[in-house]
């Protein structure tokens, strides 16, 4: 980055006291180190490690059957809860790209996951059962069944949810930026009460019932997917984790990710570089929703019932909260985030009731005191805590007078 | 279609009166994202849970403190009235300034990014709600027991007034209630109008919002302004927690009820341009009757998709609101 003289002084500057007030302790030098031998084995040690990783998680529900685990192992390890750890990672990371890459405040996430769980529940017949069932016009004999172009509705429901996120994007992403926060958080909602009033589609507040669980049956393939804490659930939704993470990971390192830095830090400057602005948040916006479509319809299939309340404005925040304690516009963090918030509550059931509250607060105080989160994208923290480029030397001098 | 027409023509006045009285409760929450977004540029997402709070406090001092449990009426009115104004409005200007000192001051002494600042607001608005929910006399923070005030099962708000038809106005009758909170509403805007543009204090929130650093220059205290700018936005909403338990008796009050209100005021406050503070009451007038015929065109039950609408197309077609958007009005 070359800037004028001066901006290069605060850079400089801005580099040296974070050193300074990070320290140079023997815990910061030993990931220094850890950070060079990483860089420096590039070639073998990545996708071993990837490989490793990705062995470690595949295993991880079948660890209670060789090993006698202690109760909270036990809980954590589940393959109902392990697949919802895996359901909201997925979530996490797709609005990690809308809020953490693009900037975007987007607090009605959770209507995109709404379109994907009724685009199944529709698509497969469930709602027409559902409805026929209540109205005395269907018997158990018309259950639906899976069929192996039920596959297609994934592809439906993320053409959905894009068409959903450019309808709704495309007026609001060219105003102001906290202007897109409201809508979303109102869209959120609209979805919800769309869902409950409009029966005839949606079955309304009773929700749709027996969305059939998946089946592959290709030649030596033979896996039909059950209840809901199967396993096969957990394993199903870590590929598209795995997917999702390796596209992520390369978006944000091709032109659209540089193109996204720079709309973060200055949207007016990025403009008139050339950079189509409008375009790449709408990029953003539609690439989160999208994932959240597809989440939807395995979140359907593996709990068989959807209906209106689950999808409340409660969901947006709480994967919100995943993406900002894990680390706005880092991937990693988004998976590390998810896991604690479905986790922890997970494992301390005694403080249940505790839990919304303690996660608002855990929210204010990571924008307080750590905006980075825990795994910081290291371009992101920069920016995040203020000492970017742009810091002038009068403000870098106050910054410390106050901090110090 | 046509059931819509007749239905807005035969229900014309009687929607009117309504939208008059929703409206006037609006444009006072509007009033506190406007004023707090013409100092800071800031919307202040967590201002609905100042309407929310100020209502249960209501609730709570009608019910426990006075001890009303069926209408009174005369004097012993409007001293009920006024005892449960009073704490509504501390309850809503204590409330913002909370939210101020705890979620946004930090963030603001560090210049932090935009972003920071509306998420700090929604997890400040989550906490708030669910240590409402936490408020029912079983639970602990930290050491201290909490008070039971509301916990997680909504609560039916009492009946302070007896309804009476005070006038009749083209063949609607007019009842005392949406008298007492039109004009309590009117007479609270009135009052802020003339402190912003009389008052020295208003003077110095207009400063503020016309530049910072020139108000600081010229000696304006700052912070001092920013935290009274929440107190009076707090103070607003608090009197419409206030004027929503008396038109609405018998509604629920939960942790949840700020959540719609705050998104109409919000639009009412674009709808008017924000950070202008008579387009925050036109825009809440406004809402409040496009809300009410469209529920006379809809049915109730997309009541809460109505204010929605408005807003997107008032994004889509005039951006900046009907008055335009102004800082330091």
């Amino acid at each position: 980055m070359t800037g004028s003289i001066s901006d290069r002084i605060a850079d400089a500057q801005g580099r040296a006291k974070a050193l300074v007030r990070n320290g140079t302790g023997p815990v910061r030098a030993a990931a220094i180190r850890a950070r060079e031998w990483w860089n420096g084995h590039r070639r073998w040690v990545q996708p071993l490690a990837w490989f490793v990783m990705i062995a470690i998680a595949f295993l991880l529900p079948l660890l209670d059957q060789w090993f006698t685990l202690p109760i909270w192992l036990q809980r954590a390890t589940s393959g109902g809860t392990l697949s919802r750890v895996a359901l909201f990672t997925l979530f996490a990371l797709g609005l990690n790209v809308v809020v953490g890459f693009a900037g975007l405040l987007d607090l009605g996430y959770v209507a995109f996951w709404a379109i994907g769980a009724y685009t199944a529940g529709i698509l497969t017949g469930a709602a027409d059962y559902t409805k026929g069932l209540r109205a005395g016009t269907a018997d158990l004999a018309d259950k639906p069944v899976w069929e192996p172009w039920m596959w297609l509705i994934l592809v439906a429901a993320l053409a959905f949810a894009v068409i959903a996120g450019i309808v709704l994007g495309s007026p609001t992403l060219r105003l102001r930026g906290d202007y897109l926060a409201i809508v979303t958080l109102g869209f959120g909602e609209i979805v919800r009460i769309t869902a409950n009033n409009l029966d005839t589609v949606t079955v309304g507040p009773r929700g749709i019932a027996s969305i059939p669980h998946p089946e592959i049956h290709a030649g030596p393939v033979d896996l039909a997917w059950g209840t809901l804490i199967d396993d096969k659930y957990y394993w199903l939704l870590l590929v598209f984790v795995v997917l999702w993470i390796v596209a992520i990971r390369m978006l944000d390192r091709s032109r659209i990710g540089r193109a996204w830095v720079a709309i973060r830090e200055d949207e007016i400057a990025a403009g008139a570089m050339g950079v189509p602005v409008v375009r790449m948040k709408l990029a953003a916006f539609v690439i989160g929703a999208s994932t959240a479509g597809v989440g939807g319809v395995i979140y359907a299939e593996q709990v068989n019932f959807i209906n209106p309340p689950t999808f409340s404005i409660l969901q947006s925040i709480l994967i919100l909260s995943m993406v900002v304690i894990g680390g706005m516009g880092s991937t990693w963090g988004a998976v590390l985030g998810a896991t604690l918030v479905v986790l922890l509550p997970e494992v301390f059931r005694e403080f249940e009731d505790y839990r919304f509250f303690v996660f608002g607060v855990t929210i204010v105080a990571v924008m307080a005191f750590r905006p980075q989160g825990l795994l910081p994208s290291r371009r992101r923290a920069l920016e995040l805590r203020g000492h970017t480029v742009e810091d002038h030397l009068p403000d870098v001098e106050v910054a410390e007078g106050e901090s110090g | 279609m046509g059931e819509c027409v007749t239905n807005i023509v035969d229900q014309f006045w009687a929607q009117t009166r309504n939208g008059v009285t929703l409206g006037a409760i609006y444009a006072m929450i509007a009033l506190g994202y406007t004023m707090v977004y013409g100092v800071l540029q800031l919307i202040n997402f967590a201002h609905s849970e100042v309407f929310m709070v100020s209502t249960v406090v209501t609730l709570f001092a009608v019910r426990n403190w006075m001890g009303v449990t069926e209408p009174v009426t005369g004097v012993l009115l409007v001293i009920v009235l006024i005892g449960a104004l009073i704490p509504a409005m501390l309850a809503g200007g204590g409330m913002a300034v909370a939210i101020e000192r705890l979620a946004y001051r930090p963030l603001r002494r560090r210049g932090a990014p935009r972003l920071s600042f509306l998420i700090a607001a929604i997890g400040a608005s989550l906490a708030i709600q669910y240590l409402f929910v936490l408020m029912d006399g079983q639970h602990y923070l930290l050491w201290f027991k909490l008070p039971n005030i509301l916990g997680p099962n909504p609560q039916s708000l009492p009946e302070v007034m007896q309804t009476q038809t005070l006038f009749t106005w083209f063949g609607t009758e007019i009842s005392n209630r949406r008298v007492v909170v039109v004009v309590v509403a009117v007479a609270m805007m009135v009052v802020l109008d003339l402190i912003v543009r009389r008052t020295r204090v208003g003077r110095g929130i207009r400063a503020v919002a016309q530049d910072q650093e020139t108000a600081a220059i010229m000696g304006v205290d700052i912070e001092r302004i920013i935290v009274l700018t929440f107190l009076i936005g707090g103070i607003m909403a608090g009197a419409a927690g206030m004027l929503f338990v008396t038109i609405a008796p018998g509604a629920p009050a939960f942790w949840f009820i700020g959540f719609f209100p705050g998104i109409k005021a919000f639009t009412a406050a674009v709808l008017g341009g924000i950070g202008n503070i008579r387009g925050a009451m036109l825009g809440g007038l406004l809402l409040g009757l496009v809300e009410a015929y469209g529920t006379a065109c809809t049915g109730a039950q997309w009541v809460n998709v109505i204010a929605f609408v408005v807003l997107v197309l008032v994004l889509m077609v005039r951006p900046t609101g009907i008055l335009g958007e102004q800082v330091g009005a």
